[in-house]
């Protein structure tokens, strides 16, 4: 299981600007669900309280008001039930790949033989088996991302929050770990709540669209593509693809009322 | 042209002209007033022949590396406290910046007065010259560690210990070499202050006692030797932050050519 419920999350930010404060309404009364082995994309233009809401699910931030529950039991902080992406990977620099997914794992009181065979195992989903003993410095942006990807699985969260994982990869590697991300979730069945201000990526990869606005969710839409979905010709020219494309191009454009 | 010259050649060249220009100038001053390379040379060749120099050099390394070392031990867990807890760094912060400022060859006598003459003092005198560059440094350093190291370990619920001592102490190692850099020459002073104001003995009191017999080229040899000591024991500070910290290298810094 692994029900997510985002229940009227309002978030301020004061800030300082020339020296006087500002209140800054980073997000206010955001609710959605993403159910059970749901892939559910958040897009909206920046600015617009996506990375807030993935922090507060994930237990880094605090909400003004409302609150977050895990299969109907509300968070408290941080929890091995989910385990987050971030935009740029945030691997620790002193240790190897292995050692970063190791470390999660070793959080996790996971130790010894278990903790270096399942740290291997992940890597290898990853496609970075042979890099293992590589430090971060050592591996391209794609590489490193992918350890955190590994990172984050290896724990067995049951959620799995990505913070626009692959917005800074080149089109191309983009392509390739978005259909590994499609073969994971469906190997793994886990709930991934992923942010993103890409379209394409927000149907190829998601069940349910929620598009955001000013701290506000606008619209959530269905994506009733067929799956298994790969990013290809098959997929980019099916009629209901590009009218998809269309109306979600559209709900951005538009300006909040 | 000067660019494309391996370090080494540069530094080399740099004190070659150095030394020859010295000699050319120091020729024709008064040997009571000056010296010069050649006289100091021969004054080292007789204080090698009788020991005297190895002997000075072993009664002032004893304190200078209980003191040193002593300053490294307490004085980075400390800086790691200030640097980490807000209401440490409130409550004490102000005597590591004042300590840091004080004159503190103003307290030599009451320093003898409260631990003697003898070993204890000069200890004493090296460990408060140390320990402050090492703790504000370190300071410093944890202040400056990127929050998002910081959420990968809160994102896996480490605890507070584990976050300090895994993720803030490797991410601020490169801070605590910095001040450990900075104590070597500090030390270095403070030893020959411990050594002209307690009993006399090792290099200070070569320093003093030729001084007092205007033998002004035998006075440069110990001047020498705490220099060469200070440069060799800070590039084997550098050597070992090469070892344990390999990766800082290659993340941050100019390019080395
Ligand atoms: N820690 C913070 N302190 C102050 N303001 C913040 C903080 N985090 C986010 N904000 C503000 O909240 C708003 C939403 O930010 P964010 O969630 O990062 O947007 P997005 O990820 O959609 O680009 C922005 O106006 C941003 O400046
Ligand atoms: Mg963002």
């Amino acid at each position: 299981m692994g029900t997510v419920s985002l229940k009227n999350i309002s978030r301020q930010f004061t800030i300082n600007v020339d020296g006087k404060p500002h209140n800054v309404q980073a997000l206010r009364d955001v609710s959605f669900d993403v159910n059970d082995g749901e892939m559910v994309a958040l897009i909206g233009p920046s600015g617009c309280g996506k990375t807030t809401a993935l922090r507060i699910v994930m237990g880094l931030q605090e909400p003004s008001a409302g609150q977050v529950t895990v299969d109907g039991v509300p968070i408290r902080g941080c929890g091995y039930d989910r385990g987050i992406v971030f935009q740029h990977a945030e691997l620790l620099p002193w240790l190897t790949a292995f050692e970063n997914v190791a470390f999660a794992l070793e959080m996790k009181g996971i130790k010894g033989e278990e903790m270096r065979e399942t740290a291997m195992r992940y890597l290898d989903l990853v496609g970075l088996k042979d890099s293992a003993r590589r430090r971060p410095y050592q591996l391209s942006g794609g590489m490193q991302q992918r350890v955190g990807i590994a990172r984050a699985l290896a724990i067995d969260p049951k959620v799995l929050l990505m913070d626009e994982p692959f917005g800074a990869l080149d089109a191309q590697t983009r392509e390739q770990m978005q259909n590994e991300l499609i073969d994971i979730q469906a190997r793994t069945g886990k709930t991934v709540l992923f942010v993103t201000h890409d379209l394409d990526e927000a149907i190829l990869l998601a069940d349910r669209v929620v598009v955001m606005r000013k701290g506000e969710v606008a619209e959530i839409m269905q994506v009733n593509l067929p799956r298994p979905r790969h990013n290809d010709a098959a997929l980019l020219r099916m009629p209901e693809y590009a009218e998809l494309r269309y109306r979600l191009w559209s709900s951005l454009h538009q300006e909040a009322a | 042209m000067l660019s494309k010259m391996p370090r080494s050649l540069l530094t080399g060249l740099s004190l070659t002209f150095a030394l020859i220009l010295w000699e050319i100038v120091g020729r024709h001053v008064d040997p009571i007033f000056g010296s010069h390379p050649l006289a100091i040379a021969e004054a080292s060749v007789a204080l090698i022949r009788s020991g005297a120099i190895f002997k000075a050099l072993g009664e002032s390394l004893q304190p200078f590396l209980v003191g040193y070392t002593a300053a490294v031990v307490l004085g980075v867990p400390l800086g790691l406290l200030l640097g980490r807890y807000r209401v440490f760094e409130a409550l004490f912060g102000i005597y590591v910046t004042a300590g840091y400022a004080m004159p503190l060859v103003a307290l030599v006598p009451l320093l003898t007065l409260w631990l003697g003459l003898g070993f204890a003092v000069k200890v004493a005198i090296i460990f408060l010259m140390a320990i402050f560059p090492v703790t504000i440094n370190t300071w410093l350093g944890v202040r400056a560690v990127p929050k998002s190291l910081i959420d990968v370990g809160r994102a896996l619920v480490a605890p507070d210990s584990v976050i300090l001592r895994r993720i803030i102490l490797p991410a601020t190692l490169p801070y605590i070499v910095a001040g450990m850099k900075l104590a070597i020459g500090r030390a270095v002073v403070a030893m020959i202050i411990a050594e002209f104001f307690t009993s006399m003995a090792g290099l200070g009191a070569i320093i003093i006692n030729s001084a007092n017999n205007f033998d002004t080229a035998t006075m440069f040899v110990p001047v020498f030797v705490l220099v060469m000591l200070a440069i060799g024991l800070t590039s084997l500070i550098g050597w070992i932050e090469k070892r344990v910290a390999p990766w800082q290298a290659e993340i941050a810094g100019r390019q080395e050519s």
